[in-house]
């Protein structure tokens, strides 16, 4: 039950994109079609689901405070290196995804296309590990909680995409176009997950 | 000296990362519920962008075209441990409330998006400007909705009251949204129609006429 819990709380309550802003460039920029929404979306999830129990057990058995007593050496603690190991898990795991993708499932591959590159830059997955980490999930957590909020931002986006998409034949003032009117919905739709605020099984 | 300031100059109103380019919107909205977080987050990526900048400008000729996003993620990521390590040192508290976003730096598309579009290609002095210039810009956005945050959901400004609020005994009765989440979607979304009715070059073209997102193309 808990992990039930977890994973309401990181896909809704606290939703990566409409809570706390991440991958919000991603975001705004690949939200004009559902379909490369629904692409973008799967990448995220499954890279998500990798980086943030690997980067826990790099935390865990390497970088935290002590965390190398098992070589001998309990007075260490490298966690300052945090964030430049965590990119570049996530930098290294991302080339590694795109490889096996390209080799075993090249269908995959070509609809995911340029996003999966681009999910290295994107906030929402080093947040995620950046969240774990100050959370101090155990391995299990993390693993729901890096699909929880995996999934929180691809429904997110999806939304987006599918109301920008019936949006582009309405009549929007000038300045608002675009970007502008794309904030003011993302605010609309932030409220309506505040909705889900509270929600507990 | 013209170019210079032109480069330091133009990313404050009429190339704005935040407003046009759409670089950095994660951390110009999450960390502006009040304005002194706000202002240690301006000062911790102005200093990234312009060192990093200036720094990537400077090996660019030794970089491998192929390699070059690790190359710059690990410098960026190096002054960002800096800056991190510094702002736990000297600012604990505010930087407790930062939270994850000052690691976040690392992949705030602000840095990196520059590095690749002027740092690749000019000199270490005008890279250093043209990262001040568009850490500038996006603390110049920050700036503006953190005091409207601030001062309109709690009455204060850097912690000090300027509406007396109703719970204090005065007579502002505090706007609780603006401390939520989607107050500061809309007040991006506000502040980008007025400076685009102001500057009437930067509105977009209709929606259904297809044109590129250069986010990709930075990549």
């Amino acid at each position: 039950m808990d992990y039930l819990n977890l994973f309401i709380q990181a896909a809704f309550v606290e939703n990566l994109a409409l809570a706390f802003f991440l991958g919000m460039c991603t975001f705004l920029a690949v939200s004009k079609k559902v379909e490369t929404a629904i692409g973008l979306g799967t990448a995220v999830v499954v890279i998500q689901v990798i980086t943030v129990p690997v980067n826990y057990m790099i935390f865990t058995f390497l970088l935290a405070d002590g965390a190398l007593a098992w070589a001998g050496l309990p007075d260490i603690d490298l966690s300052f290196l945090g964030l430049v190991s965590y990119i570049g898990v996530i930098a290294a795991l991302v080339q590694i995804l795109e490889m096996t993708l390209d080799k075993y499932f090249p269908k995959l591959y070509n609809a995911l296309g340029i996003f999966l590159p681009l999910i290295t830059v994107n906030c929402a997955i080093l947040g995620g590990t950046l969240f774990m980490v100050e959370r101090q999930y155990d391995l299990g957590e993390s693993l729901v909680f890096g699909f929880g909020s995996g999934f929180g931002w691809a429904l997110a986006v999806i939304g987006l995409a599918g109301i920008r998409e019936k949006l582009k034949y309405s009549d929007v003032p000038v300045g608002l176009q675009g970007l502008g009117i794309t904030f003011i919905i993302t605010g609309l739709m932030s409220l309506s997950f505040m909705g889900f605020s509270g929600i507990k099984l | 000296m013209a170019e210079a300031r032109k480069v330091l100059i133009d990313p404050l109103v009429d190339n704005n990362p935040v407003t046009l380019q759409v670089l950095g919107i994660c951390s110009a909205l999450a960390v502006t519920t009040s304005l002194m977080p706000a202002l240690l987050m301006c000062l911790a990526l102005t200093s990234v962008a312009a060192l990093s900048t200036a720094a990537i400008s400077s090996i660019r000729n030794r970089i491998p075209n192929n390699i070059r996003i690790i190359v710059h993620m690990t410098i960026i990521a190096s002054f960002v441990i800096v800056v991190d390590q510094m702002l736990r040192a000297y600012a604990f508290e505010t930087s407790k409330q930062l939270s994850v976003f000052v690691g976040l730096i690392i992949t705030n598309c602000i840095v990196l998006g520059r590095a690749e579009a002027f740092a690749m290609k000019n000199g270490v002095g005008m890279s250093f400007l043209d990262g001040l210039g568009n850490g500038l810009g996006y603390s110049a956005i920050l700036i503006i909705v953190a005091t409207l945050r601030e001062l309109l959901g709690a009455g204060t400004l850097l912690g000090y009251p300027i509406l007396p609020t109703v719970s204090d005994g005065g007579w502002y009765e505090a706007n609780g949204l603006m401390l939520l989440p989607p107050s500061a979607f809309f007040i991006i979304g506000l502040l980008i129609w007025a400076i685009r009715s102001w500057k009437a070059a930067q509105a977009e073209a209709p929606e259904y006429r297809i044109h590129e997102v250069h986010r990709t193309e930075v990549l």
